[in-house]
């Protein structure tokens, strides 16, 4: 569904990643683990055209995408519900959603897909009124996860959806991923420093260091990996 | 003292200032706006954007001028000179965007505000050298209307037009802003800009936009003006802009209600100054003013703080 071939990007002068290359397929769920600064991040970016990249391709569902601007890349089926969830602050619950349907026109789906969050996360409903820059943490990375949504994705990137958030929540986070994966069909590609919460959902793992891939494996399998345990997983 | 002050006029003297500072105000306003929506979206000070306003009063007045000439009735002169004038000055803040500002977007931030001075000079320049240095005698546009008569030595007609104006504008701008499309996408774009790309919204469409918008308000503040005092030069566009860069920044730069009572404040304190002073000092009470409000309230009158969560 999402293939990367040798992809090099910079920010700025410095390159972040160094010929990135990996494949997902349709359904799956797929976590891209490393340390800060390695270029997960950057992938996710260069996925959505925010980052363009110097060389390399990338192709969604066979047509290539890296040349083209990010609001035709929303439209082809990729959304992101980007590191540090960038809720729009002074804009309300709702109004936040409705900023993620931007694109669709379809009324009677956007409304659909509206109540399709609000049964995954019944607080924002409450809260629709709300000004999003007032909700917690844990609120605003189910806000910054619906206003994907509302996008109606077939690939949802999420990055590092379990910072700062408390345990609790982080499972419920990790449990409606799974959800949305299964029930919508939805093709998760996810980065995590979690590396263990991350694995336990996956199908399938990649290693990245220092803007390359290093490993690729099942996830049963990397879990079970010493190199990787010792890394990430603080075994 | 206030009440000395009051008093050493009359109440109809202190209404007929009131009035004059309204008006004084409205333009203010329109042409902060123009500076706080750029300011909000892309983090640039416009300095061009008085010259548009300037570029603005000529357009008005060379159409005025030609429809006059072919006889047309006043009224349709008003309002297509103003909508000429509307258009041309969009379309130089639509141009000025994308040759100076665009191809700046991922510089440091100095370098497009240097780029934007240098606009504003090249601007006033051209003006100065195909239209001339000369002030140009802006014909009397708005007639007084009969019914003002009992009123006319406080409150002229052109007064009123520029106030009703004034706010019909910012009525429409506030409808768009909360209610169509590209207006939450501009809201969006200003909080913050990555996220809004990441939802699809197409960035560089919204700014250019918000300066064809931001230039149409100028636009029409430069008619009012110029029919109000009655003459335009190429110089008028400096002055104006700072007065409300000035406005901006007091109301809290960013913010579009802040323009607007911005504008108020400091046409109102102007207008005041000039009456119970000197007109002398009309502009050490408006900068004094700028001065105070900063000491206290640093982001302006209804500038926020951001406070970013993580």
């Amino acid at each position: 569904m999402l293939e990367l071939q040798h992809v090099h990007s910079f920010y700025g002068n410095i390159q972040a990643l160094k010929g990135v290359s990996l494949t997902i397929n349709e359904g799956e769920i797929i976590s891209l683990i490393g340390a800060n600064g390695a270029g997960k991040s950057t992938t996710l970016m260069s996925v959505c055209g925010i980052v363009k990249p110097r060389s390399g391709k990338i192709t969604f569902q066979g047509q290539s995408v890296h040349h083209l601007p990010a609001d035709q890349i929303v439209t082809l089926g990729i959304s992101q519900v980007p590191e540090g969830r960038h809720i729009f602050p002074h804009l309300s619950v709702r109004e936040n959603l409705d900023m993620g349907a931007f694109l669709r026109t379809d009324k009677d789906g956007i409304k659909r897909d509206l109540d399709y969050v609000f049964s995954l996360f019944p607080i924002l409903e409450e809260r629709s009124g709300q000004a999003g820059g007032n909700l917690s943490g844990g609120e605003q990375q189910m806000l910054a996860m619906s206003r994907a949504l509302m996008a109606r994705p077939k690939l949802l990137l999420l990055d590092e959806p379990s910072m700062g958030l408390a345990p609790l929540i982080i499972t419920q986070i990790f449990d409606i991923i799974k959800k949305i994966n299964k029930e919508q069909n939805t093709t998760i590609f996810l980065v995590e420093q979690n590396a263990n919460q991350a694995l336990q959902i996956s199908d399938r793992g990649y290693v990245i260091e220092n803007g390359k891939i290093t490993l690729t494996q099942n996830a049963a399998d990397l879990m079970q990996n010493p190199a990787v345990q010792k890394a990430y997983l603080g075994i | 003292m206030l009440r000395v002050f009051l008093w050493s006029g009359g109440m109809e003297y202190f209404i007929e200032l009131f009035f004059s500072g309204l008006t004084r105000g409205s333009i203010y306003a329109l042409i902060a706006l123009g500076y706080t929506m750029v300011y909000g979206i892309i983090g640039l000070i416009n300095f061009a954007h008085g010259e548009i306003y300037m570029i603005g009063a000529f357009t008005s007045y060379i159409i005025a001028t030609v429809l006059s000439i072919y006889g047309f009735p006043v009224l349709a002169i008003v309002v297509l000179a103003g909508f000429a004038a509307a258009i041309w000055s969009s379309a130089y803040g639509f141009t000025i965007e994308k040759l100076a500002y665009r191809p700046l977007r991922h510089a440091p931030r100095l370098s497009p505000l240097i780029s934007a001075i240098g606009m504003s000079i090249f601007l006033q320049n051209y003006v100065l050298l195909a239209q001339t240095s000369d002030f140009l005698a802006f014909p009397e546009l708005i007639p007084d209307f009969d019914f003002m008569e009992p009123v006319a030595h406080i409150v002229g007609t052109t007064d009123l037009v520029i106030i009703l104006t004034t706010a019909a504008a910012m009525f429409g701008l506030t409808l768009l802003i909360k209610f169509t499309r590209i207006g939450k996408a501009m809201r969006a774009t200003s909080q913050d800009r990555t996220m809004a790309m990441l939802v699809g919204i197409n960035v560089d469409r919204v700014i250019s936009m918000t300066f064809i918008i931001g230039s149409a308000l100028a636009a029409i503040g430069g008619i009012l003006i110029a029919s109000h005092i009655g003459q335009i030069n190429f110089y008028i566009g400096f002055i104006a802009g700072i007065k409300a860069f000035t406005a901006a920044v007091l109301g809290g730069i960013g913010s579009i209600p802040g323009a607007v009572l911005g504008g108020f404040v400091l046409g109102l304190t102007e207008s005041f100054a000039t009456g119970y002073v000197s007109s002398d000092y009309e502009d050490v009470f408006a900068f004094g003013l700028l001065v105070l409000i900063l000491l206290f309230k640093p982001s302006g009158l209804l500038g926020r703080a951001d406070i970013q969560k993580v």
